[in-house]
């Protein structure tokens, strides 16, 4: 059974997902425009959470967001399920391709052998569409990939239900109603919205651009605190964080900025264009940040670049970014 | 990024199976996708945290094969997994993981329970138990 199917490959998982699932039901939405209404930039810094031992810091909002303030901002109906065990959480999958509708679902990267051995990591929260089965095997629109792939009865079953933070427990989604007529600028403006209050307004240290400004303060002290070894692990996550599958570059500034360019089109206003351009900037400066990191990684040492100069560039960034949110929350607030 | 910026290194861990997105501006300061086939960074970065795992698997290889440690524990770091994690798929209990990664509890498991380890790593109870082929393989 199988279905006509565009897939287009994205930068971002969830926000690729969406895009496809919606074109396939007739709304045509690229990925930057899901990313920026359903307000996926954000930062944090999680000291207290650690993933083998190294601080957890992220680029964006956690998983599932996105899809839940992208469709609530559109008035799109969404149906979600988990399930308890394999075979039911795979028969329902069956069904609902018999109909012809293409799923979207929750997996583990772990057990996804069409990807690149060396980012098979146990990261659980991986979005893909299976959209048809031939010969036993799961059509897949993974938004990642170039092309759509297939996976086996086995390790698709084994991807849903994988173990670990978050468990997956075969959640899948699908649009049960898209809505006929639905205001786009409204949308917009509140995704600005809630992105650059949230960068800016949350009064918590560890979020938003003061977040930023903190890693960077901590980072400065990470040689001397955990030493050379420990220091550059935690750097080499740090470049992971921002610049792995699925960020589009630069901590998803980019994608977020080709988004500030396309509503700024689309809304007429000049202002999120020219702020765009200013976010563009902030991005490559990320990064250069990631470059420099990076040689720091290579070389073992920090001689290349100092952890201080390092911070420098971080808290600059975030100082940039905090205008450039502040600006937005400006523009955006009376709308 | 402009569009001619967006790296494209030979040297990546992609195996030719992947080409990211990129979003970069086009000379005008439109946004443009552009795939990319790697970045030094990214991959240094990559590297460094297999390594680390790498380094894991072999001193958990070592202890197997000193006798310090059951081949448990090798495929739970082969398997970049935590005994907790381990728990949870085979439905047991962390402490008892820990405990069968001694040798002397790890003898001591019934078939059914060596299933469980087995089908959890994939792979059948011969391989699990076989600690002759850990000391051929230098990782």
């Amino acid at each position: 059974m199988t279905v006509n199917f565009d897939h287009k490959q994205s930068a971002h998982c969830e926000s690729g997902v969406v895009s496809n699932l919606l074109r396939f039901h007739g709304m045509e939405f690229d990925e930057p425009m899901v990313f920026g209404i359903g307000s996926g930039l954000f930062f944090t810094y999680l000291p207290f959470v650690r993933v083998n031992g190294i601080p957890g810091v992220a680029y964006r909002i956690w998983p599932g967001q996105i899809f839940k303030r992208f469709s609530d901002r559109l008035g799109i109906k969404i149906e979600r399920k988990k399930f308890s065990n394999p075979a039911k959480a795979m028969d329902e999958l069956d069904r609902m391709l018999d109909k012809g509708q293409p799923v979207g679902m929750l997996t583990s990267v772990f057990f996804l052998d069409y990807l690149p051995a060396a980012y098979r990591f146990h990261f659980n929260a991986h979005n893909i569409i299976v959209f048809g089965k031939e010969n036993g095997r799961y059509l897949v629109s993974d938004p990642v990939m170039e092309q759509t792939t297939d996976i086996s009865y086995e390790d698709l079953a084994r991807a849903r239900f994988a173990k670990g933070m978050p468990e997956p427990s075969g959640r899948m989604y699908y649009p049960l109603r898209v809505p006929g007529d639905f205001s786009v600028e409204n949308a917009l403006w509140t995704g600005i919205k809630q992105t650059s209050d949230h960068m800016t307004r949350i009064p918590m240290p560890l979020v938003g651009t003061k977040g930023m400004k903190y890693l960077a303060g901590r980072m400065r002290k990470w040689p001397e605190r955990i030493g050379d070894r420990k220091a550059i692990l935690w750097l080499g996550n740090l470049i992971r964080m921002q610049e792995e599958i699925g960020t589009g570059g630069a901590g998803f500034r980019f994608i977020y900025a080709a988004f500030l360019d396309q509503a700024g089109h689309k809304l007429n206003n000049e202002k999120l264009i020219d702020l765009s351009k200013q976010l563009t900037k902030t991005g490559d400066k990320l990064r250069d940040f990631a470059y420099y990191a990076g040689r720091v990684c290579k070389n073992r040492k920090s001689d290349t670049k100092t952890f201080a100069e390092l911070g420098d560039i971080l808290e600059e960034c975030s100082q940039q970014e905090q205008a450039i949110f502040n600006e937005l929350y400006e523009v955006s607030r009376s709308k | 990024m402009k569009q001619e910026q967006v790296p494209q290194d030979q040297e990546n861990l992609n195996e030719g199976k992947l080409a990211k997105l990129y979003y970069a501006t086009d000379d005008k300061g439109n946004y443009v996708k552009v795939n990319s086939i790697g970045w030094e960074p990214e991959t240094v970065a990559m590297q460094q945290a297999w390594d680390v795992v790498n380094d894991e698997v072999e001193i958990a290889r070592k202890k197997v094969i000193e006798g310090k440690a059951s081949p448990l524990l090798y495929w739970i770091k082969k398997n970049i997994m935590t005994t907790g994690m381990v728990a949870a798929y085979a439905s047991t209990f962390g402490f008892l993981v820990r405990l069968h990664c001694k040798p002397s509890f790890f003898n001591r498991l019934s078939r059914k329970q060596l299933e469980k380890y087995a089908y959890t790593f994939r792979i059948s109870v011969e391989e699990l138990t076989d600690i002759e082929r850990l000391k051929k393989n230098d990782r």
